[in-house]
């Protein structure tokens, strides 16, 4: 047990750490509070990862074109891969991921809240990549620096991983704003519906997000939710432009004065009723990671007995003949 | 892809996701059919590798989001995008010299189910795990054999596919037996499910087990029965669930173009957004 | 997880060490679940190294892992924390020595 002297210098230690940039490890004293909301924020990350995959996943049986299925498979599979690269961050902070599945089910943890809306055609595929993993890698870029070393460390991995994501979105919506006058109907409408849902991916204003703060002191956040939004909408402004697609926000214009677009504010009404549980897919996303769940228990109980027999049979060499 | 790092030390890598060693299969590969060598023929051989490869694809794509650990769902991914890979490369090479100038999605997307060639065992529902690996067992050993003589091929593109092919279906085969060895050694629920799987496919191994398609092109006859009955022999033997090694069937099979009722629906799915908008471009 | 025939509890963590390419240490690239040593070296495979990056893979359960102590200050490090030759650093170089 350590001592309140100890525990002093170990939390100054800590400070010292985190004040000078350097990185917290898993093994590290560290505050509970800045554990707990680590936990809470990572496995929030992997989980909307991997509920993340439902939208878009619907439509790899669908691609019109093997090249795009090739692509969105690659892509889903990915996010598969971020979620366990993110799990994994969270076990070395002595997180289960057994334990974190099940708050996931039982609606104790929370995902993202754009994948509680659907991907009603093959634009949306587009939309997603362009403006959903948009939102995302302006989230995440600064997560790669964050002061937890094995969350930094997945992060780098999943933004490299991710460049590839907004690309394929974007060449996508390209290519179809140039095919036929329904094509181009199609992506104008899915980018109606997923742009004030993108830019609510930033969270809440910062006036309005409490824990915020505590985690920028912490380094474990490096920007507020409005300075990322800001960033967002700078960079997507241009590349609308260049599409010939419309953003949904009469009030969006550039202004001169802060160097910055003004943009109109989303409906964080709507966003707490999302979060609350009330989107339109909600249900149909967590029923759908339960069935997964549950289906494959008994696929993973059979790997778990026949290790057992096969560690007796051959004297726990663990790679067996 | 990656160009010389910035930093000296780590070129390129450091910057994308992309590691080494990613190939073209046909770099360097003489595209030009050699005198006397059937285009037609070879055509034939490579529309039916790459329909069993398509559909195959199809029904492990239809575990996306459902498979029973993530892990799984990295696996089966891989599994898919090798098949995938092959196929778009075979309709490719199928265009080329069958004179119709088809190109891949032509052959995915603008042929009716009687066109197809894949054998009726791909075409199966996507069933339950215990069936998926079984089924990915029973494909693998046999597409893994015809591959193996086909790298022997007088197209050379056909024998570079081929040679790329043997590589990824080897891991295949490998991924699958491992878990059809657990599913029957595993627990009495898992066990039952590798019986029954194994009796919904036996009425279809007849076929996978058939090599005629790759008859002049370098497999020799008997080749795949003669893998798939020594590779299913030990994978049996550590799984404990016996697998049936059928006589030669009788009768037209998916390779004639005669398939189950369950085709028609999966190329429904697959091809319905692509019919719906004649003359886009994705 | 339900006991079945003496099953109990789920897949063990692992960590995963990937060689990036020959002349390269094995670097820890992170951890998996798998029942067994051997799933989770083809889960390595499928999640580590599903874009080439990798030509080895070694997996170790991470509860066989025997670590140091914490904190880079603990004594263990202390011998080498003043040994600053062993530092690349400590050579002056002039800077237009191409490529040290």
């Amino acid at each position: 047990m350590a001592t309140e002297a100890d525990e002093r210098e170990l939390r100054a230690h800590f400070e010292e750490t985190v004040a000078a940039d350097r990185r917290v490890e898993p093994r590290d004293w560290m505050p509970e509070a800045y554990r707990a909301t680590l936990v809470r924020q990572i496995a929030q990350h992997a989980h909307s990862e991997i509920i993340g995959m439902q939208p878009e996943g619907d439509w790899i049986t669908r691609a019109p074109s093997l090249r795009r299925k090739a692509i969105l498979w690659a892509k889903v599979q990915d996010e598969a891969g971020h979620g366990l690269y993110l799990y994994g961050a969270a076990e070395t902070l002595g997180a289960d991921r057994d334990d974190l599945t099940r708050r996931l089910l039982e609606g104790r943890q929370k995902y993202s809240s754009i994948f509680n809306y659907p991907a009603a055609t093959f634009a949306d595929v587009g939309v997603i990549g362009w403006l959903v993993d948009g939102a995302a890698i302006c989230n995440q870029v600064p997560l790669c620096r964050s002061s937890y070393g094995p969350y930094a460390r997945a992060m780098v991995r999943v933004c490299k991983e991710e460049s590839f994501h907004q690309r394929q979105g974007y060449e996508l919506l390209w290519t179809m704003a140039r095919g036929t006058a329904a094509q181009r109907e199609m992506v104008q409408d899915a980018v109606d519906r997923w742009w004030w849902p993108s830019l609510m991916m930033f969270g809440p204003p910062d006036a309005a997000s409490p824990n915020s703060r505590r985690s920028m002191a912490w380094r474990i956040k490096r920007h507020s939710n409005d300075e990322l939004r800001q960033r967002f909408v700078d960079m997507t402004v241009p590349q609308a432009d260049r599409l010939g697609v419309t953003l949904p926000d009469p009030e969006l214009r550039w202004n001169e004065e802060r160097g910055h677009h003004d943009f109109g504010t989303p409906d964080f009404a709507e966003l707490a009723r999302v979060i609350g549980g009330d989107g339109p897919c909600n249900a149909e996303r967590v029923a759908r990671r339960t069935a997964a769940h549950e289906d494959g228990a008994w696929v993973r109980e059979a790997a778990v007995a026949h290790a057992q027999r096969r560690a007796r049979r051959t004297d726990d060499s663990g790679v067996a003949r | 892809m990656n160009g010389t790092g910035e930093d000296g030390e780590v070129p390129g890598d450091a910057r994308w996701a992309f590691g080494t060693g990613f190939e073209d299969p046909l770099h360097g590969v003489v595209a030009e059919l050699p005198p006397g060598v059937d285009g037609a023929a070879v055509a034939g051989v490579c529309v039916a590798l790459a329909d069993d490869a398509l559909v195959g694809a199809q029904r492990l794509a239809e575990w996306v989001t459902c498979a029973p650990e993530l892990e799984i769902e990295l696996a089966l991914a891989n599994v898919g995008l090798d098949l995938l890979g092959q196929a778009r490369l075979l309709y490719a090479r199928a265009g080329q010299v069958d004179g119709s100038g088809r190109g891949e999605d032509d052959f995915a997307y603008r042929r009716a189910a009687e066109e197809f060639r894949c054998l009726r065992l791909t075409e199966l529902p996507r069933g339950d795990f215990a069936f998926t690996a079984l089924r990915l067992l029973a494909l693998s050993c046999a597409r893994l054999a015809l591959l193996d003589g086909l790298r022997g091929a007088a197209d050379p593109v056909l024998a570079a596919v081929a040679e790329r092919g043997v590589t990824e279906v080897t891991y295949h085969r490998l991924f699958a037996a491992e878990w059809v060895v657990r599913l029957g050694d595993g627990t009495a629920v898992s066990r039952g499910r590798l019986r029954r799987a194994v009796g919904e496919a036996e009425p279809w191994l007849a076929e996978v087990l058939d090599d005629e398609v790759g008859a002049e092109w370098g497999v020799a006859p008997g080749a795949v029965r003669a893998a798939c009955a020594a590779d299913w022999d030990r994978v049996a033997r550590q799984s404990g669930v016996p697998l049936p090694v059928p006589a030669p069937a009788g009768g037209a099979g998916g390779r004639a173009g005669v398939h189950t009722p369950h085709l028609p629906g999966l190329l429904a799915e697959l091809q319905g957004v692509a019919r719906a908008h004649p003359g886009a471009s994705w | 997880m339900n006991g079945t025939e003496g099953v109990d509890g789920g897949w063990p963590l692992f960590e995963v060490f990937v060689r990036g390419k020959r002349g390269l240490n094995h670097v820890h690239v992170g951890s998996l679940r798998a029942a067994d040593a051997r799933m989770a070296l083809t889960h390595a495979r499928d999640l580590y190294t599903r874009r080439n990056e990798g030509v080895s893979i070694w997996v170790v359960r991470s509860a066989d892992v025997t670590a140091s102590a914490p904190d880079e200050r603990d004594p263990f490090f202390a011998p080498s924390g003043d040994k600053v030759y062993r530092h690349p650093t400590f050579y002056e170089i002039p800077d237009d020595v191409p490529h040290i």
